[in-house]
């Protein structure tokens, strides 16, 4: 019972975050939106019994990524604000169309799988510590966890590679 | 009523739907970027939660990944981003209609 409230309560805070990332004209809201959808989902991987992932979504996302989104935020000038007006005509409401289509197909396809359960197989009380993580991660899953340091090694060379771009190309006879 | 893996499916859902709505409705390239990182996260949840419920635990390790996709891709699509700003006034993907600098 307890679980189900807390999960009502994070569940609503989620929701009201990524809703006010959606509406906010002013872009350190949305931010603030999205990181409080981060933690609610923090929260839901805990109640989920992924304590290793829970803590990854904290660290990472909610401490890395929310901090360098609003360091870009800052940096860019937080006075800016998007106006309203669309350039191109009926923009709008055809994107709201077909965010509802988006929205109602994706209902539509998943609630055969929810609230009727599945069979269950496996092991059937998953922990997710960070020795059951580890264990898989290391084992089955070391060739693609070799990978993914590769491409966050080229993924930190190209945005060194861009910044030093953007001094070369200010730095030449063009002029910005 | 207990809480089953389902639930959390369906706020995944809405979320991902959520995320879609902004990337389709926003102008702001930060606000589209943010967007599409909730979707990241919609999706990681319905990851757990599938592992979850299967008692599997590569539902986990497939969203760990997808966390450290999400970290390089953050760091690269901010890159451009400010690489935009420093030439153009603002972030608007409207006036982005061309690929030179």
């Amino acid at each position: 019972m307890a679980e189900l409230v807390v999960f009502a309560v994070f569940a609503a805070v989620a929701l009201a975050g990524a809703f006010v990332m959606l509406s906010a004209r002013n872009p350190v809201y949305s931010a603030i939106g999205l990181l409080a959808s981060m933690f609610s989902i923090a929260v839901f991987y805990v109640l989920l019994d992924a304590h290793f992932i829970a803590a990854i979504q904290v660290i990472i996302y909610a401490g890395a990524v929310m901090t360098l989104f609003l360091f870009v935020i800052m940096m860019i000038g937080v006075d800016r604000r998007e106006d309203t007006t669309e350039p191109i005509p009926f923009q709008r409401p055809i994107g709201i169309v077909l965010a509802l289509a988006l929205g109602v197909l994706v209902v539509a396809a998943g609630s055969k799988a929810w609230f009727t359960g599945s069979g269950r197989f496996g092991s059937v009380d998953l922990v997710g510590t960070i020795g059951v993580v580890a264990d898989e991660l290391f084992g089955t899953w070391v060739l693609p966890f070799l990978g993914t340091t590769l491409l966050l090694t080229i993924a930190a060379l190209a945005t060194v590679a861009l910044g030093r771009y953007d001094v070369a190309a200010t730095e030449g006879e063009e002029g910005p | 009523m207990t809480l089953t893996p389902g639930w959390f499916m369906a706020v995944a859902a809405v979320l991902f739907a959520l995320g879609g709505a902004g990337v389709l409705l926003r102008r702001n390239a930060l606000v589209m970027f943010m967007s599409i990182e909730l979707m990241l996260n919609a999706v990681n949840l319905s990851f757990v939660a599938t592992s979850k419920a299967l008692g599997l635990v590569e539902g986990q390790v497939a969203s760990l990944f997808v966390i450290v996709v999400a970290a390089a891709e953050v760091t690269v699509g901010l890159a451009i981003i400010v690489a935009i700003f420093h030439r153009r006034p603002s972030a608007d993907v409207d006036e982005l209609t061309e690929l030179h600098g």
